[in-house]
């Protein structure tokens, strides 16, 4: 049968253009990778990915390679999983030991500590040899740069490039040399970079990660995530909040975001401190004798309705003006127009889109 | 947006003007940047040299407020060299052979004039544009905060109607909002003329449904905008109520604004932070935050999603909606029985033919981009599709005026404002968020280093930037992303009020102020007294 083929004895079928990747991972359990996400070109540098091919003589990286009809693909065979032991085993012995990876530092940040169980990779094998140093010389309190978890995935340099469009980081060197670096081997701020995070998130070892939110780790709690959307510009960006107990501790990009398809910019990655910021108003406040004192609610409830039934009685219905807020949710917007009309009985009510 | 942000991957041709994407909507800009990577060519329109026109292959760099001749002279290289999508004119629209007569004079020639663009490169662009196959315009406040706000809108609606670009995947008039729920406050009905769903107040039977639905007696007659309230503070105006909104640093000309807010008899301000517009108020109410709050947010290609709590709010501050019911119920305000955010948003779709097909529940995923209006429709992510909204599309005939105000001798230098990529707004937000502040921890105003030298100026130091409504001191940074003779600030600092300075006009339809454009003189600060 047309766009079908055999994965581990299976006949199933597939979608003109698949990778044999993208077949496994949506009939069977997914194939380990490191350098694989969904947004970019394949990369096909790994190796973990590979699969055995009738017909050809040595495995193919199945990330790069499409599915065609009546192929016949062995996923996970004795001698494949071998290779994957030992390939994860060099991939270990290049980082640091005992250094934990805190999912704090990025989405994507467990992969390699995932992968490193799934193959009891310990790495001693290969000790001694590391690509990468890290650069606690940037003074950026956003991107941390551990380059010593660097793992030679090129992920953060074919995000920035592919995904951001923005070109700020590339590879210096090669092998065991390998290093991740911008332009002139500066810090970031004085590169192309625009902090959006991305390479922050999609690296699977941790290297890169998450400055703000790297100061919640002793916070006590489970990391818990919820589903919303960036509080600042119109394009809507999914995130998911990450939070400990009652403290945001911070934001992720959500993949499935249908504005963004797992993009952010730097105010929507890294610009959330202010909700729980001290400065936060607390409780209400009225003035009392010309300055603005603590009140209760039941108070500051009451002083606000005596306002507005003073001005109405005294000039009217038109006397009394709403302005709405662009950023509050739509029940705040709605509940507004809705105050200033059933209440006053006037369309003095606006939003703030004419300045 | 006329087209949804998926499509900004699909164009041949994309025209940018007056919007500094990669800034100001970051993550749409990735995507336009996409189109690029699979051929397509760009024209960035902007005074400045944007990021964007990095990227470009025509740029135009006009003179601030120059756009209607910068674009009626497009409209006339595409006439003049036969690139008019005539079935389409033919089909759906209507005007044209007044448009066809208005733009026979605006030559390119005429245009370098008073644009200050070079006439072969507004050809370049017409002609690029004209011969898309699938052309797509964006633009952002750049067009629309001019006193010809509207007459920049309907010159670009013109060229996309001549050229066929609407209503098709990858084309489209596509406006891009700046503020997380701008879109969704206007839908919300929060403004003078309109009920929920752009249903017009004095449309008799939008004045039963509500009637009936509210069950009071409904006024019926416009109300009056922002930007007039302000004027009319203290003689028709006496009582405010604020919700999320720093005023005084965000509109135009402060000292009209703190002076408006401050002859009121009352001021209530329900925000997150004591801004400075809160300061001024009588009773300040503390909102529940984004991250503390459940709601609905439209983004710009119309979809609305859920936002959702992820921790308790801060103190005893409280959702918007819930202050609002219970100061209703002390009021005696009837209809204010809500008791979620979701009772609120239902009552919404209910009333609103654009939401009739949505529910709290169906805003889940954020699957639909209105209209949507009936349960199972799929949503609307192109609009005018097949036909208008009016029926036929129609060609204005708009004509250059100069901007409120120009540059003489004693202001000889245009201001330009706008945002910068780490800063949203009046900072209240982002200036209380480490990372962003870091990259942007004070305000600059960016001026080409020609002017550096001719003003006296120099890189780093301070400027006394002034304007004949006010003036602010603030630190020079010689660049060359402003040209000569035009320097740009935003306007998110409030230690350097950028509003103290604007304001000089309003378009007369819409009463958007003429942020981007006002005449200021510009002298070191040791000059006079700081
Ligand atoms: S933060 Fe964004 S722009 Fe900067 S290096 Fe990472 S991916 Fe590139
Ligand atoms: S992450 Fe950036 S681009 Fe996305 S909505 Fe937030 S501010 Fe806009």
């Amino acid at each position: 049968m047309k766009n079908t083929l055999t994965l581990d004895g299976q006949r199933v079928d597939f979608e003109e253009g698949e990778s044999l990747y993208q077949v496994a991972r949506r009939h069977t359990q997914a194939i380990p990778t490191l350098c694989y996400d969904d947004r970019l070109e394949a990369f096909g540098a790994c190796r973990l990915c590979v699969v055995e091919l009738e017909g050809s003589r040595n495995p193919v990286a199945s990330c790069t390679t499409l599915a065609q009809t009546d192929m016949v693909v062995k996923t996970k065979t004795e001698a494949i999983e071998r290779h994957r032991k030992t390939l994860m085993e060099l991939v270990v012995s290049e980082n640091p030991k005992g250094v934990a990876i805190d999912p704090l530092r990025g989405k994507a940040s467990q992969e390699l500590a995932h992968l490193a169980v799934r193959y009891q990779a310990d790495g001693s094998r290969f000790a001694g040899k590391q690509s990468g140093h890290s650069r606690p010389d940037d003074p950026n309190p956003m991107i941390v740069r551990d380059y010593d978890h660097c793992i030679s995935c090129y992920r953060c340099v074919r995000v920035c490039a592919e995904q951001e469009g923005d070109y700020a980081i590339s590879i210096a060197n090669r092998g065991f040399h390998t290093q991740i670096t911008t332009e002139f081997d500066g810090l970031l701020e004085n590169s192309a970079c625009t902090f959006c995070g991305q390479c922050v998130q999609t690296c699977p070892t941790g290297a890169l990660a998450d400055g703000r939110a790297l100061r919640h780790v002793d916070t006590p709690g489970e990391i818990e995530r919820t589903r919303s959307v960036c509080p600042y510009c119109g394009v809507g960006c999914s995130v998911e909040i990450l939070s400990k107990n009652e403290t945001i501790v911070g934001v992720q990009p959500a993949m499935d975001g249908p504005a963004n398809e797992g993009a952010l910019c730097v105010k929507g990655q890294f610009g959330w401190d202010w909700v729980q910021h001290p400065d936060r108003l607390k409780n209400p406040l009225v003035r009392k004798d010309g300055v603005l004192v603590d009140a209760s609610w039941d108070e500051a409830l009451e002083r606000a309705a005596e306002g507005f039934r003073k001005v109405r009685d005294t000039h009217g219905r038109h006397a009394i003006y709403g302005v709405a807020s662009g950023r509050a949710p739509h029940e705040s917007a709605y509940s507004m127009q809705k105050f200033i009309r059933v209440g006053f009985g006037t369309n003095n009510i606006d939003n703030c889109s004419r300045a | 947006m006329s087209n949804p942000l998926a499509d900004m991957e699909k164009p041949d041709v994309i025209f940018c003007i007056g919007t500094n994407m990669t800034e100001a909507h970051p993550v749409a800009a990735t995507r336009l940047k996409k189109a690029m990577r699979h051929g397509a060519k760009l024209i960035v329109a902007d005074p400045r040299h944007i990021p964007l026109a990095e990227i470009a292959d025509v740029v135009l760099p006009l003179r601030v407020g120059s756009d209607v001749a910068l674009l009626g002279a497009m409209a006339h290289v595409i006439v003049r060299e036969g690139l008019v999508d005539e079935s389409f004119v033919a089909e759906r629209t209507e005007g044209f052979e007044a448009l066809r007569a208005h733009v026979a004079e605006f030559t390119p020639t005429w245009a370098e004039g008073i644009t200050g663009v070079p006439a072969a490169d507004i050809e370049r662009a017409a002609i690029l544009f004209g011969q898309a196959e699938r052309g797509a315009i964006y633009y952002t406040l750049g067009i629309t905060e001019h006193i010809c706000g509207v007459d920049n809108v309907q010159s670009l609606c013109n060229l996309a109607l001549m050229t066929g670009n609407i209503g098709r995947e990858g084309t489209g008039i596509n406006p891009m909002r700046g503020q997380n729920n701008i879109q969704g406050a206007g839908d919300c009905g929060a403004l003078p003329n309109n009920y929920p769903g752009f249903q017009p107040v004095t449309d008799p039977a939008n004045q039963k449904k509500f009637r009936e639905a509210w069950g009071v007696e409904v006024d019926l007659e416009k109300g009056i905008t922002k930007v007039r309230a302000l004027d009319e503070c203290g003689s028709s105006i006496h009582a405010m109520l604020i919700c999320g909104e720093n005023t005084v640093v965000s509109d135009p000309d402060r000292a009209h604004c703190e002076h408006a807010l401050k002859s009121l008899e009352h001021l209530v301000v329900i925000d997150v932070f004591l801004t400075d517009t809160a300061a001024l108020a009588d009773v300040v109410f503390p909102a529940a935050a984004w991250g503390e709050v459940d709601g609905v947010f439209t983004n710009t290609e119309r979809r609305p999603q859920r936002v959702r709590a992820a921790v308790e709010p801060q103190g005893q501050a409280q959702p918007d909606w819930w202050i609002l019911t219970q100061l209703a119920r002390r009021l005696d305000f009837p209809s204010f029985e809500y008791e979620s955010a979701k009772d609120v948003f239902n009552e919404l779709c209910a009333l609103s033919p654009t939401y009739n097909g949505l529910d709290w529940d169906l805003v889940a995923e954020g699957r639909h981009h209105w209209p949507v209006p009936e349960k199972g429709h799929p949503g609307t992510p192109i609009l005018h599709m097949g036909t208008f909204l009016r029926g036929k599309g129609l060609f204005k005939t708009p004509s250059y005026r100069d901007p409120a105000e120009v540059i003489d001798d004693e202001y000889p230098v245009w201001l330009t404002t706008g945002r910068r990529l780490a800063h949203y707004h009046t900072r209240t937000m982002t200036g209380r968020a480490v990372g962003t502040q870091y990259l942007v921890p004070e305000e600059l105003v960016e001026i080409h280093p020609h002017d550096v030298t001719k003003l006296g100026l120099e890189d780093g130091g301070l400027a006394v930037m002034s304007s004949r409504r006010g003036e602010v001191v603030v630190k020079v940074q010689a660049t060359t992303k402003s040209p000569r003779g035009t320097v740009f600030c935003s306007f998110s600092f409030s230690d350097v009020p950028i509003n103290a300075l604007t304001g000089s006009g309003y378009d007369p339809e819409t009463d958007t102020a003429e942020l981007k454009v006002c005449a200021v003189r510009i002298e070191p600060a040791r000059a006079t007294l700081v």
